[in-house]
């Protein structure tokens, strides 16, 4: 046992000394930026406009996050394939309903009944094609070691990826921009795009609407006994099967509703978006404590902050070139940084062993 | 009986052989070898484009582009023409392949690609040492035609990043007279190289580069980079050389940013097509993009936008199916410069004489201009044109 | 009779294999497929998709009754075929309703729908196709009832000469410098074999099934059976013998073309064999090694290169040790900060720390130091006694002389302590702790040796390409790895080979599909994961942990 001590904290030194030296760069950087005037000089306004961006961002990652959340909560497994579900539903919105919609003037004189539908459509694309996902690669791996249906899931993201390519074509496609969202409101005195404004509130919504359906209904109950303990869940007469089910819809609306908040803040959605928000989403929820949907929403947007405001802070004021390719540099390290001094991510609960 | 049915077989096999052997013989004396294309066989072509992963739409592009060609062209010589795709994934090891899988086949007269810089380096060393030649229509990395690196079988009818930074800098500064700007790229060399250039011939003729920021290509949000530019000067002249679902995104946000309201926008041929302007919309409106001077309005180029538009279902998604377009007349043109003919209609073609003809292609009109080779296989119209996005269109205004 | 149920299970099959048809005309595969021939002026590969959903769905109807009657599966089989035409019918009756769905189903193009309705008119073409495939649904469900006697050697004959007419990449290139060219024409065409060649192998394998059936099963089994212990052993050692030999000769018979798809399904081995160690062995989920692949090849890169970022212009193999030591250097650094990591957080850091190096190669900052995009060029290649390595077929070797050194290495350490430490710590770490193992040490040497494996690849592979740039070191191979030593079969070193050959190798072999490629990868990883999810070769422990699992759930006890 002496021994395993001192390892322990020759380790622990190590780790303390990494700790220290991100902290000094992030100090220092952010103390020659914003005091002695390394690179640029940025306004108030900028700096507000990086945060509000850092935001909106997070707040997407947030969305897609839960998705994330919800299966690794009830199955222990990452799934790939979400960002996927994300970007089905997306494009086959945007094809097929927001684009006549936009053609027709619909859209423009009814723009929240039309994005109305336009969400509901991608919500239900991604919801199938998620169920379809689950019922051909996952269900019939449950019992099987927990690195088996992460490779279904790789498998099943490539497959989405190419088959709605081959379906769409590569072609970038234009997302319809609303008359009414063009330019900007005044919160507080603050400029805000109104797109990102409307990104922030459709997400803070959908997320208190998720985390009243999972802790006050009775699904939401099932989700979460199963999440627990699938056996015993299945013992108190819970179809488990259903359960993840409907766990995977759930999470796939919410990606089907966040991919179209995504057209809606980029105004362009092609085969690829989503791969690269699925690994900034599955990152977001390991940073928020993985399983955990405040968690999930949380990490969300620190990882949206972090990529947003942290090049121009500290990149820059430590006189590094092109600091915004770094972004993911950042996000990483911080990552590291959060997970060294909590393990758990930042709200995760301990996960006993059989979790982690 | 088995023995009975081996031996049977051969016979088979040397009876078909002679058979295969018989007929008049065109005497091969090319240097490195030749091709010989038998009266029924297709003349065989193999193009190496990026055609999977992330960038795929800028080599399905080009090779449409390539498949357009030959289906204009129809026979030559008397032989059809068929094109084997091949895939260069847009990385070393892709085009490292797929170029040894070219050179594999002694049928294959030539090579269209590869489309990325990246693919081409070792692809352009392989085509090279084994007597075969390439033209590509999308590599612009000046390493490729640097006279000291240049492999003797590789051409290009896309532009060299120093001519095409080089001449978005003059117009900027002689003809919009702007004196501070500002360039983005996003990691690729293509865009890199583009951006570099431009930022030191600005600064070579007087102007002042106040940013130079780079973008990860992944990036969806590109609001925090635009603007540290802004604060930086604000720039006069924003110059992106990027692909399209960078560049469309830069156009349309650019606008949202403060500081960045007045600003001119400007890219390169990374842009240059209908499907850009789509994805932008509005936003595209009076930004300047520089590129080959398409003759939008000339006859070839609008029977070219509708055959593609009839077989793929849909408008070009990038930029250099031009490019690949004029590339494979280009080789056509000179199989039929160099091929020998016999009678029976079998086809001999030199491959030290199929090179020799690419490098003398001189004059010749295409899609993207007037196509002559240099010595280092650049032959790009020298002519860089700059168009301006004028009610949805790119309008050439310049020179 | 239960024909009511019969009929309803018909008909679900054969809706599945149309909906399956379907997706496969509409992403633009079957007309891709269409150019491709399997036998010249016979069959193209397209034709051979489109028409074998039937047949195997009305194999399939008839599949779960055992040998039923000639009636009811003709019955099963025409439900179960003429279903499978409905939803093609339906999409070229779409083109007509909607002549315009092609500006959004992009490759729903004439072609294609000239390819579903046979050649004739949309409605004629509709009815025949219902026709062919209730026809075909038949001649499937007929051929399941077919006495063995006959299916055996008929399934052999069309088998083997349809994998050989799709694999013709792999014969035409061994054969093309054996035989002259006016044979090569007799049985190959540009694309696929010619009928003549098609004949042969058919008859061929036909009579060889017979043939082994007959007598030679029994003549072999005999013999074996004969064998004395000694034997046994000498022939052991005998294969194995030939083993090597073959392994040694195998690029002059395969050509440079198939040597060069061999040398990446053996960096692929090597990184594999890395990894193995990583998360097979030690069960630390490693989702970024692609990292070290890049530190090495980037060290080997600036060392060797002539170029000007070159530093030192060192030799190869004065340059592979620091290569390979740095990337050692990399893995246990990245070690030190996940030590207390477990499972899926371990495998986001790690993930971040690939994306990191990859960003880092891109970036600006490194870039008078590394190239950033413009990448390294005019890297050095190894010479030997002053003999310059330059075509695949020498870099066979050398990546064969890595392959044995890390499988030799790995199977010792297997055996060693060292990985009955890793095994332990894989189960259970808190148990391995209590049991003495000493945590950190045990991780960081998993971390360390994994990493020089894959820096031992990335530096060939650097020596191989000469140039190297940024956007050869993405995630993708970071997940193909992974891939690869599951599909295998997780701890198990043969595992790691089967598994580079079929998600590597056979991939590269349908490189004229690359469009299409990734989509067939994927499904390929869904299909054999749950076809066998132990893995193609899985290690004896695997095996018997997954039979434990079954016998475990035949008794009722969960979990």
């Amino acid at each position: 046992m002496s021994q395993r001590f001192k390892n322990i904290d020759y380790i622990g030194i190590v780790l303390w000394l990494f700790r220290a030296a991100i902290v000094v760069i992030v100090v220092w950087g952010t103390v020659s930026k914003l005091f002695l005037g390394q690179g640029n000089a940025y306004t108030a306004t900028d700096w507000i406009d990086f945060l509000v961006a850092g935001l909106a961002q997070g707040s997407l990652y947030a969305l897609i996050a839960l998705g994330y959340t919800l299966v690794y909560g009830v199955l222990f497994m990452i799934n790939f394939a979400h960002g996927e579900f994300l970007m089905s539903g997306t494009m086959t919105a945007t094809i097929f309903v927001a684009l006549p919609l936009s053609a027709s003037g619909f859209l423009d004189a009814n723009p929240i009944l039309g994005m109305l539908i336009i969400m509901v459509v991608a919500m239900l694309v991604s919801v199938g094609v998620a169920l379809l996902t689950e019922r051909v690669a996952y269900r019939p791996l449950r019992r099987a070691p927990r690195l088996v249906p992460l490779i279904t899931a790789i498998g099943a993201s490539f497959f989405w990826q190419y088959f709605f390519r081959g379906l769409y074509g590569s072609a970038l496609v234009p997302f319809p921009e609303l008359e009414v969202l063009k330019g900007e409101w005044a919160v507080f005195g603050i400029a805000v795009l109104k797109t990102r404004a409307v990104v922030m509130v459709a997400s803070v919504i959908m997320l208190i609407g998720l985390y009243v359906f999972i802790m006050r209904t009775k699904t939401g109950t099932a989700i979460r006994a199963v999440a627990e303990d699938k056996d015993i869940a299945a013992l108190m007469g819970i179809d488990v099967d259903r359960t993840i089910s409907i766990t995977f819809a759930t999470g796939a609306a919410m990606a089907g509703a966040a991919g179209i908040l995504y057209g809606m803040v980029f105004r362009q959605v092609h085969f690829f978006m989503g791969f690269v928000p699925g690994i900034k989403a599955f990152t977001a929820a390991v940073l928020g404590g993985i399983g955990s949907i405040p968690g999930a929403a949380l990490g969300g947007l620190f990882l949206g902050l972090f990529e947003s405001v942290g090049p121009p802070l500290f990149l820059e004021g430590l006189g590094i070139p092109g600091a915004h390719q770094l972004k993911d540099v950042i996000a990483f390290t911080m990552l590291v940084l959060v997970l060294i001094f909590r393990p758990q991510g930042i709200v995760g609960e301990r996960l006993a062993e059989k979790k982690a | 009986m088995k023995r009975t049915i081996f031996l049977v077989l051969i016979a088979i096999f040397v009876v078909m052989g002679l058979a295969a052997c018989g007929g008049q013989k065109l005497e091969c004396t090319d240097p490195i070898g030749c091709v010989e294309v038998a009266p029924d066989e297709p003349i065989l072509l193999a193009s190496s484009l990026v055609i999977s992963g992330p960038n795929t739409e800028l080599g399905l592009d080009s090779q449409y582009g390539v498949e357009i060609a030959i289906d204009f062209r129809g026979d030559v010589l008397g032989h059809p023409v068929e094109l084997q795709p091949e895939d260069d994934g847009c990385n070393a090891e892709g085009g490292q392949t797929s170029a040894t899988k070219i050179v594999s086949n002694p049928q294959i007269v030539a090579m269209i690609g590869t489309s990325c810089s990246g693919a081409g380096v070792p692809a352009a060393k392989i085509i090279s040492d084994n007597g075969y030649v390439m033209v590509s229509p999308s590599n612009t990395a000046p390493s490729l035609t640097d006279p000291e690196l240049h492999e003797a079988g590789y051409l290009r009818t896309a532009h060299n990043d120093k001519v095409q930074g080089r001449a978005m800098a003059e117009f900027a500064i002689n003809e919009l007279g702007v004196t501070k700007a500002a360039a983005i790229h996003d990691g690729d060399p293509y865009t890199e190289g583009l951006a570099s250039v431009f930022s030191e011939a600005f600064q070579e003729l007087g102007g002042e580069i106040v940013a130079f920021e780079a973008i990860d290509a992944n990036a969806d949000d590109v609001i925090a980079p635009l603007t540290t530019i802004a604060a930086a000067g604000p720039p006069e002249f924003l110059y992106y050389p990027v692909f399209i679902p960078l560049g469309s995104l830069i156009t349309k946000q650019a606008q949202d940013v403060e500081g960045l309201d007045g600003v001119i926008l400007a890219a390169a041929d990374g842009v240059q097509s209908p499907s850009f302007l789509e994805a932008a919309g509005d936003a595209a409106e009076g930004m300047y993009v520089s590129g080959p001077d398409l003759g939008f309005g000339n006859e070839i180029y609008d029977k070219f936008l509708t055959a593609y538009q009839e077989k793929y279902g849909t408008e070009p998604t990038a930029p250099f199916h031009a490019h690949a377009f004029d590339a494979t007349n280009m080789v056509l043109d000179a199989i039929e410069k160099v091929a020998q003919q016999a009678d029976d209609g079998t086809l001999l073609i030199g491959r030290q004489a199929l090179r020799d003809a690419l490098f003398a292609t001189s004059g010749m009109e295409g899609i993207t201009g007037t196509i002559t080779c240099d010595e280092y296989g650049d032959c790009a119209d020298p002519k860089i044109a700059v168009s301006q996005v004028q009610g949805g269109e790119f309008v050439p205004i310049w020179p | 009779m239960s024909s009511q149920l019969d009929l309803r299970n018909a008909a679900r099959v054969g809706l599945l294999a149309g909906v399956v048809t379907l997706g496969i005309s509409a992403v633009g595969m079957l007309e891709s497929f269409d150019t491709r021939d399997l036998i010249v002026g016979l069959l193209t590969l397209g034709q051979l998709v489109l028409f074998s959903a039937p047949f195997f769905a009305g194999y399939r109807v008839t599949l779960g009754e055992g040998k039923s009657d000639v009636g009811p599966a003709a019955v099963g089989g025409v439900v179960a075929g003429a279903l499978t035409a409905v939803p093609p019918i339906a999409l070229i009756l779409l083109t007509l309703a909607a002549p315009n769905i092609r500006n959004s189903l992009v490759n729903v193009s004439p072609e294609l729908i000239s390819l579903l309705s046979l050649g004739a008119s949309e409605v004629v073409g509709s009815l025949l196709l219902l026709v062919v495939m209730a026809v075909l649904g038949v001649a499937g469900a007929m051929f399941h009832i077919l006495p063995d006697a006959i299916r055996k050697p008929l399934v052999s004959g069309l088998g083997w000469m349809l994998g050989f007419a799709i694999l013709s990449e792999v014969s035409l290139n061994i054969l093309r410098p054996v035989l002259g060219r006016g044979l090569m024409r007799a049985l190959f065409g540009t694309k696929g074999i010619t009928p003549l060649l098609a004949a042969i192998i058919f008859v061929a394998a036909i009579g060889l099934t017979i043939w082994w059936s007959k007598n030679g099963k029994q003549r072999y089994e005999s013999r074996k059976a004969a064998m004395s212990e000694a034997q046994i052993k000498q022939s052991r050692r005998v294969s194995i013998g030939v083993g090597i030999v073959s392994l040694l000769i195998l690029p002059i018979i395969l050509g440079t073309y198939l040597t060069e798809v061999v040398d990446n399904v053996g960096l692929f081995i090597l990184m594999g064999m890395g990894l193995n160690i990583v998360v097979g062995f030690a069960g630390l989920l490693d989702l970024g090694y692609v990292a070290f692949f890049a530190i090495g090849a980037y060290v080997m890169g600036i060392l060797t290169s002539q170029g000007a970022l070159g530093i030192g212009h060192m030799s190869f193999w004065l340059a592979l040790p620091i290569a390979v030591g740095t990337a050692v250097l990399a893995g246990v650094t990245l070690g030190i900060p996940v030590l207390r990591m477990r499972g899926d957080y371990l495998a986001i850091v790690t993930l971040g720390f690939g994306e990191i190096i990859r960003v880092l190669a891109t970036s600006d900052l490194l870039k008078p130091y590394i190239g950033g995009a413009q990448g390294i060029l005019q890297i050095g290649k190894p010479t030997i006694f002053g003999f310059e390595m330059v075509k695949p077929i020498h870099f066979y070797y050398l990546i064969l002389a890595g392959v044995g050194l890390a499988v030799f290495v790995a199977s010792r350490l297997r055996d060693a302590r060292l990985g009955r430490q890793w095994m332990a710590l894989r189960e259970d770490e808190d148990v391995a702790e209590a049991m003495g193992i000493h945590l950190v040490s045990t991780k960081l040497l998993a971390f360390g040796i994994g990493a020089a494996f894959s820096g031992l690849a990335g530096a060939i592979f650097s020596a191989r390409l000469s140039s190297i740039f940024p956007h050869s070191f993405n995630l993708l191979i970071s997940i193909n790895v992974l891939s690869l030593i599951i599909v295998g079969g997780i701890g198990s070193l043969p595992g790691v080979v089967v598994g580079a050959l079929v998600l590597v190798g056979l991939p590269e072999l349908l490189r004229e599909f690359a469009e299409y490629r990734m989509l067939l990868y994927g499904a390929l990883l869904i299909a054999m994961m749950i076809a066998r999810p132990e893995g193609l070769w899985p290690s004896p422990v695997t095996k018997r942990e997954f039979h434990a699992a079954e016998e475990e759930e035949a008794m009722g006890g969960a979990q």
